[in-house]
């Protein structure tokens, strides 16, 4: 189960800038296995949190609609550098995973 | 030997019960999941989708919306959105497709530090407009965009 998730943080000059991509299925429940005809079950997150300092900035509700590999990316105010950015997110068969990272 | 009986039945019992719970994704780390509006994802039309996720109002169409993604996508499993808006005290931002199997790809709750601007990827089924829907200050706005796929991305 791929769990990776890769997250950049940085200061853009006016607020602070963020990437992040998880590395994740995204199996939206419709496909059709081709070998066997029997649809794959989905597998999708359904939630990602965004964190600065511990506090809420972003909470990101996804469904079967949202690509594999998400990738997210946003700005927001209030942050310095050094400060530690964090995403956390959970899937629909209850796996979580996150990352945290230093805003650069 | 009755009672150890009944013990293990007992224990059984709460075991199911157990796993049941957390089939229904009721048992879920609490620091991460709030509440997943399962309903709203489920919804194969656009406007149970709203219903569930913003309430019975329907959104206005606002020019203070720009919804960016390309006019042609080549691959429907892989659309880059942009959705700006420069509308005030902005809650959240929720993007549609209506064509898609559930039209919901994706809600976003902003905090007031967010820029009110967010980039993801989503899935189209085939040609359509995508539609973002900002509520403001306690209000819906929408706006759309439309894009022509030429392969489909949710499989079937």
């Amino acid at each position: 189960m791929a769990r990776k998730m890769k997250i950049r943080a940085w200061d853009n000059g006016k607020n602070t800038s963020i990437k992040a991509i998880i590395f994740h299925p995204m199996e939206t429940g419709l496909r059709k296995d081709k070998a066997t005809g029997k649809k794959i079950p989905g597998h999708y997150i359904t939630e990602v949190k965004c964190e600065h300092n511990g506090k809420n900035i972003l909470t990101c509700l996804w469904g079967p609609g949202i690509s594999k590999n998400p990738f997210l990316s946003f700005n927001f105010n209030g942050a310095k550098k050094g400060d530690s950015v964090n995403i956390t997110w959970v899937d629909n068969k209850g796996t979580t995973g996150g990352s945290s990272a230093k805003i650069s | 030997m009755d009672t150890s009986r009944r013990i293990i039945l007992k224990a059984t019992m709460a075991a199911s019960t157990l796993a049941v719970a957390a089939g229904a994704n009721l048992l879920t780390p609490s620091s991460v999941l709030a509440a997943w509006p399962e309903k709203a994802f489920k919804a194969t039309k656009i406007d149970e989708a709203m219903n569930a996720i913003t309430g019975a109002g329907r959104p206005t169409p606002s020019g203070d919306i720009t919804v960016d993604a390309p006019d042609i996508a080549e691959n429907g499993a892989v659309v880059s959105v942009k959705v700006i808006t420069t509308l005030p005290k902005v809650e959240s931002i929720s993007i549609y497709v209506p064509v898609n199997a559930f039209p919901l790809s994706g809600s976003y709750i902003l905090s007031n530090q967010m820029e009110t601007t967010i980039t993801g990827r989503i899935k189209m089924a085939k040609t359509a407009d995508i539609l973002a829907v900002v509520k403001s200050n306690g209000k819906l706005y929408s706006a759309k965009k439309a894009v022509k796929v030429t392969l489909g991305g949710c499989g079937g």
